[in-house]
């Protein structure tokens, strides 16, 4: 079951040690059910010997239960956090080369300004921008680009953090 | 201290108290055969790669210490992924060193090479590619302790060459002996939560209907005496699984037997009428519960296990308790015992009395052979648990005759039965029994093994010959893939598509002399018991008996694969018993 197909997805950080081989013990679990990674980011963390993935899987929470508790089985996973999207903040980058004659630059431009997006590289007909954002505000500047003809695109896959506490804790209580 | 890999290695595995290493040298591995001519470490030379690694599980079985293996790369490595599969599924501590070409050969599709890690890593509990010499200390400290602690299972080492060969630079290390483990993502824990212990001995106390129902848990955690403890005080009927025959006494009055597709009815059915099932280190395989969705479903669920994946992987517990089985049963004895102990525990006796009638009415039985009938397999079962000591260890292969075994055997001490459950595992049972013979060869060690399977293994016999482990089989010989046989009778209309074996081929008598065995043929009940004793006094030399056995005997009771346990097939002679 995929994203498309009506069913959930969900988003896993999982910290890892920073070894040869230990993504292809965390795909493989995945792998064996059939279940599609939908985006992956992998990068080392403050601590050099970690390295954390976030891992989209286009699976719901209930069948997900068991690959998660068999992905913190692995001797080299640390630990697993499952992050709902209303609970975390959620960023992409895009990169996206896009045909641009002289003549439509300029609308382009209007839509980079909108989205604050920012431009990398312009030739004589494409122009190259980029967008960091929440994943649906990257579909959407994605969406829009698309008539215009897109050349080249690259995304990252998702990265996400949870949502701080937003009350403070009351300075009177016992 | 300056060393090779080499000698790292073998220092390394003398340092874990290894005592024997079953393996088979070659190519990759062959600069750690040079050391090993001055180790301690006596080496066991096999036939064949599979049965090294078998012979480790049944050495494990026996002794609960981990098996070791060594063997070289390429189809080594392949031919040891069996066992390490088969050890995944029953837990098995087992460590495997295996050769790989040397560093910079690796990916080149060099000669034998093949990729081991990517390959026995989903077989494995976990892996290794070592890349340096120096490594290797810590390396095998850590696989040791992998292997053994936790849920235990199989780790598998893989060496390149250039890191053991003295003439390689690459081998040169100073040796250090290492102290701890840098694991940061492994805390195996063994104490469960008190309260919920609390909450799980509430439950008991409340109980009816309550089972014991125990897995192969109890033998790892060594819990065997803490079960019997917390059974006879709370006077709590046990069923014991394929996993934990012996766990539990036989002969004990509150024990069941084993439930399951194949278990006696008692078992499953008291499993299936139950208001509790207390689940000590046992997985509601499917081959216990049957069609889950039917599956004791008037019972509460307590359920113990060292892997917390296990909790609520098939039947959502109504308590979960993450923890070593023999800590957490030790801690409910202590919990009961606060409320009251067997004071505490409800009136049973309605309970108990159906147990027993359930007992009287379905029985497990079998027609005796008659005339020039060949030998019923349950008979040469039940001749050969009758003359063998009670501290016999059995190991058995997979079909048939390995559910007869566990059927008709009493196993009233733990560690005495050795067998592929998870896997199912044909040939399992010969270098097993070889494996079990080596950790306790004060025992007598014999081998039950249908025909299909003892085909499969039989050369690693040379082993026991040659090598002096004096292990004895039993070769129940129905001429057929018996248990597919009998699926193909109950379930494909007795349409028998590739299960005929042939009766005279091979001849296993002259087989088994060729292979340095004593060669012994019985084909008339009035022969069992006098070969049976011929071998059991022949201590120095593998003996094999091969018992002529009915091809058309079909094992009951049987629960059909994906009906309800309550759909339980019993006997023939039984079927018109009121349940």
């Amino acid at each position: 079951m995929s994203a498309a197909d009506g069913g959930g997805t969900t988003t896993l950080v999982v910290r890892v040690e920073n070894k040869a081989g230990v993504l292809a013990r965390v795909a493989g679990l995945f792998a064996r059910r059939g279940f599609n990674i939908e985006s992956l980011a992998v990068a080392p963390t403050d601590d050099e010997r970690f390295s954390r993935l976030t891992i989209v899987v286009g699976v719901d929470a209930a069948p997900m239960e068991q690959v998660v508790k068999q992905l913190d089985k692995l001797v080299n996973v640390v630990d697993i956090r499952e992050l709902n999207p209303s609970a975390s903040v959620e960023r992409e980058l895009m990169m996206v080369t896009v045909r641009a004659n002289p003549d439509i630059r300029g609308q382009i431009l209007d839509l980079v300004r909108i989205f604050q997006a920012t431009v990398l590289n312009v030739g004589y007909d494409e122009i190259m921008v980029s967008l960091t954002g929440s994943p649906s505000r990257v579909d959407d500047f994605e969406d829009l680009l698309r008539p215009y003809g897109i050349v080249d695109v690259q995304r990252t896959g998702k990265v996400a953090l949870p949502k701080l506490v937003k009350a403070a804790p009351d300075p009177l209580a016992p | 201290m300056n060393m090779n890999g080499g000698q790292a290695l073998m220092k390394a595995l003398e340092n874990e108290g290894v005592d024997i290493l079953f393996g088979l040298p070659g190519g990759a591995i062959l600069p750690v055969y040079d050391p090993l001519i001055d180790s301690s470490i006596r080496h066991v030379l096999v036939r064949h790669e599979q049965g090294a690694g078998h012979m480790a599980e049944g050495y494990a079985h026996a002794t609960g210490r981990p098996g070791v293996a060594m063997v070289t790369s390429g189809p080594a490595a392949t031919n040891i992924v069996t066992p390490l599969c088969d050890a995944y599924m029953d837990s098995i501590p087992m460590v495997v060193v295996t050769g790989q070409v040397p560093y910079a050969a690796i990916g080149t599709d060099a000669f034998q090479e093949c990729d081991t890690t990517g390959i026995t890593m989903s077989v494995t509990k976990h892996n290794y590619l070592v890349t340096e010499a120096a490594d290797i200390p810590q390396v095998i400290h850590d696989a040791f302790y992998i292997a053994t602690t936790g849920r235990p299972g199989p780790v598998l080492v893989d060496i390149p060459k250039d890191i053991v060969d003295p003439n390689n630079p690459r081998s040169a290390m100073e040796w250090y002996t290492p102290d701890s483990h840098d694991l940061p993502g492994y805390l195996p824990n063994q104490a469960g939560d008190a309260e919920l212990i609390r909450q799980a001995a509430k439950l008991i106390c409340e109980a009816e209907r309550p089972v014991l129902y125990t897995g192969g848990g109890i033998l790892k955690s060594r819990g065997a005496e803490a079960l019997l403890e917390l059974a006879e005080m709370t006077g709590i009927h046990v069923v014991t699984t394929l996993m934990n025959r012996g766990g539990f006494p036989d002969d004990h009055p509150l024990c069941l037997g084993m439930p399951g597709m194949h278990g006696n009815y008692t078992a499953v059915t008291a499993m299936q009428e139950a208001d509790l099932l207390i689940a000590l280190g046992a997985r509601f395989d499917d081959r216990v519960t049957g069609k889950v969705g039917e599956f004791a479903p008037l019972a509460k669920i307590i359920h113990v296990d060292i892997d917390s994946a296990e909790l609520g992987k098939v039947r959502r517990p109504d308590v979960a308790i993450q923890g070593d089985c023999r800590v957490v049963i030790e801690e409910l004895v202590k919990a009961l015992k606060e409320m009251g102990g067997s004071e505490a525990q409800p009136d049973r006796n309605q309970w108990r009395s159906r147990i027993s009638g359930w007992q009287e009415r379905f029985p497990l039985t079998y027609e005796q052979s008659k005339g020039d009938e060949l030998l019923k397999p349950q008979y040469v079962l039940e001749q050969l648990r009758d003359s063998t000591p009670s501290d016999t260890i059995v190991a058995s292969g997979v079909g048939q005759h390995q559910m007869w075994t566990s059927q008709y055997w009493k196993f009233n001490h733990p560690y005495t039965w050795v067998n592929s459950g998870g896997l199912g595992t044909m040939g399992f049972a010969i270098p097993a029994a070889i494996g079990a013979k080596a950790g306790r060869p004060d025992r007598m060690v014999w081998a039950v093994d249908g025909d299909g399977c003892f085909q499969m293994t039989a050369q690693e016999l040379v082993t026991a010959a040659t090598e002096g482990f004096p292990i004895k089989v039993a070769l129940i010989n129905n001429a057929y893939l018996g248990m597919v046989r009998q699926w193909q009778e109950m379930f494909y209309e007795e349409r028998y598509s590739e299960v005929y074996l042939t009766r005279d081929v091979p001849d296993y008598k002259m087989w088994a002399e060729a292979l340095g065995c004593v060669g012994l043929r019985v084909e008339s009940p009035e022969e069992v018991g006098p070969a049976i004793a011929q071998a059991n006094e022949i201590d120095d030399q593998p003996v094999v008996v091969e018992f002529r056995c009915e091809a058309e005997e079909n094992v009951f009771p049987m629960v059909p694969a994906g009906m309800s346990n309550s759909d339980v097939v019993v006997d023939p002679s039984q079927r018109d018993q009121p349940r």
